[in-house]
């Protein structure tokens, strides 16, 4: 009797613990990999790391000294300067291709795979095209001279004033495509009747879309914004293939700064200190995001 | 009459139809044109790249920077060419592809199907992972490697990408198996099933298509990863560290063919993925960022 009690209890019990401990691995991984290695590395930052960790806390001398850094404000202020435009670009052409494309466009099948190709690309394939188009040498303006406009000039890529543009060009080049295609994803979600309707009511084609269409599409531009904004401030591969962070520094980013004053100028402390400072920037603007995405899912 | 493109309401007179069109294939233009370039440059000589058009089609068609990018290229001091870290490319993405997609297809089931207290919570501290900037843990991912023993290896790529891919793949197959109906698990526990049968025969068998978006993405990314791969390869850095090596070489004459080569070579596996599968592709992209 006594068995025959015990036995569905011991299952039961298994059958309510099972699944957490599968998961378990997966917790303990995220734990340690991902917030513990946070934990560190701001740990890090309030050390005098140099070549290699050290535990001797200095306080907030890192800081004090990143900000002190041209270097560092030269990176930030690219990083304002790229990400702006990176994200505004992309989504005048994301949104213009998606709306164009949903007229009801011959081709439509086409063109979309087109557009979005670049994104399957790695960014240092990106950067290795770009580099070379974008070199005076032998890329466009030698193109251009040879097709008799021999005024052209196009040397932003050896210019430090302009380089940080060139940047934009081929990140923009990689990913507007996929904006269009949430864009393009948001106009299909758009209940027809309502578009009717305005119409009915004798709204002109411009006033639909400014008034109805592009409100309606608030979703894809929250998105696109925290997808844009988080790959601007990761960009690391984009700049090392294309520029290299040059001339000069002209082009570095936060993230080339990252890795370069942790590995190669021996300073761990205050890389460590500005990897903080960018995942600080990214968790602003993705933890709300996140927050109501779950959230909305879960009730 | 429900036809698949939307009805837009919009009466467009001729010029505006025009202009569409014509800023339409203006784009498709400027997506086209790199692809291009590297392309026809990969198979000209080196003379007609310096002395020539980029734009122009080779006038004497040849093969040899494709094959000089593929085994005899200088790759930092070895004449190896980009085979052995395509190699060590493959060698990386297969594992941690299968690895990182089978552990998010058990945590998407346990998630949504035997949720309990907080799980809200360690999914959306999964999630953030997706997100963060990964300069914030390179430091102590290189010691951990270190400890390991596996720094500078395919092993401790392998890792890292299973590590951090945990979070996309939890997040895809979650999404999927939350509009999968949960009487169907319950009728099946009420008969009896556990919970890796019901796995086996109710959940996987239905797991198609998000399997093959989650393959896609992990792959793409994994495939097109820099930063980790430059931190941790080692002497077994994966394709893109190493055409960025045979890009960046100071030594030399720059042979551009060679580049545009090693280029395609590095791309080519994603883009045969996105020919293949583009439409999952897309759906990936948008269910990495919109929500399933």
């Amino acid at each position: 009797m006594s068995r025959t009690i015990e036995k569905p209890d011991f299952k039961t019990r298994l059958q309510n613990w099972l699944p957490k401990l599968v998961l378990s691995p997966s917790i303990a991984t995220t734990a340690l990999f991902v917030y513990g290695f946070i934990l560190f590395t701001l740990y890090l930052s309030f050390t005098n790391s140099r070549m290699l960790p050290n535990y001797d806390w200095v306080g907030l001398k890192n800081y004090v000294r990143l900000w002190d850094l041209s270097h560092w404000w030269v990176s930030i202020t690219n990083l304002g300067i790229f990400a702006s435009l990176y994200i505004v670009i992309c989504t005048v052409i994301g949104l213009t291709l998606a709306i164009f494309l949903d007229q009801k466009i011959r081709g439509e099948g086409v063109l979309r795979p087109l557009y979005l190709y670049p994104m399957a690309l790695s960014f240092i394939v990106t950067g290795t095209a770009w580099k070379w188009i974008l070199d005076p040498g032998i890329g466009l303006e030698n193109t251009m001279h040879l097709w008799g406009w021999e005024s052209f000039e196009f040397r932003w890529i050896k210019d430090r004033n302009f380089a940080i543009y060139t940047v934009v060009i081929a990140a923009v080049w990689q990913s507007s495509g996929f904006v269009m295609a949430m864009f393009l994803a948001g106009l299909r979600g758009i209940d027809n009747e309502i578009l009717k309707a305005a119409q009915i009511d004798g709204a002109s084609s411009w006033n639909l879309y400014r008034r109805i269409v592009v409100p309606m599409l608030r979703p894809a531009f929250l998105s696109s914004f925290v997808i844009l904004s988080h790959l601007a401030i990761k960009s690391y591969d984009l700049i090392i293939a294309l520029t290299g962070g040059g001339p000069g520094r002209s082009t570095e980013l936060p993230a080339t700064f990252m890795y370069s004053y942790t590995f190669t100028r021996n300073s761990m402390g205050v890389g460590a200190a500005s990897a903080v400072i960018m995942l600080l920037t990214i968790a602003a603007i993705m933890v709300p995001y996140l927050y109501a995405e779950t959230r909305e899912k879960g009730s | 009459m429900s036809a698949p493109s939307q009805d837009t309401a919009v009466r467009n007179n001729r010029i505006t139809i025009t202009f569409i069109y014509v800023t339409l294939i203006v784009f498709a233009l400027f997506y086209l044109v790199p692809l291009f370039v590297m392309v026809a440059n990969s198979l000209k000589p080196l003379s007609e790249i310096t002395g020539g058009n980029m734009m122009a089609l080779p006038k004497e068609w040849t093969i040899a920077p494709w094959l000089k990018a593929w085994s005899t290229a200088q790759i930092g001091v070895e004449p190896t060419g980009l085979k052995p870290y395509f190699i060590n490319s493959i060698v990386m993405v297969v594992p941690a592809v299968v690895i990182s997609s089978i552990i998010g297809a058990i945590n998407g089931y346990v998630l949504t199907k035997w949720r309990f207290k907080g799980d809200t919570i360690i999914f959306g501290l999964m999630l953030f992972s997706c997100f963060i900037p990964f300069q914030i843990v390179l430091i102590p991912m290189a010691m951990v490697l270190g400890k390991l023993g596996l720094s500078g290896s395919v092993a401790g790529l392998i890792l890292v990408h299973v590590v951090y891919g945990i979070g996309f793949s939890t997040l895809y197959y979650r999404n999927y198996y939350a509009a999968f109906p949960s009487e169907l698990v319950r009728a099946a526990m009420i008969d009896g099933a556990g919970f890796f049968q019901i796995f086996w025969r109710i959940m996987l068998p239905v797991s198609g298509p998000i399997t093959v978006v989650c393959v896609i993405w992990q792959f793409t990314n994994i495939w097109n990863d820099f930063l980790f791969g430059v931190s941790f390869g080692g002497q077994d850095q994966p394709m893109t560290a190493a055409l960025n090596n045979l890009v960046q070489s100071s030594t030399g004459v720059k042979e551009y063919n060679v580049h545009f080569a090693g280029a395609i070579l590095a791309a080519l596996p994603t883009l045969l993925v996105y020919i293949v599968a583009g439409r999952y592709f897309v759906r990936g992209l948008m269910a990495g960022s919109v929500k399933g």
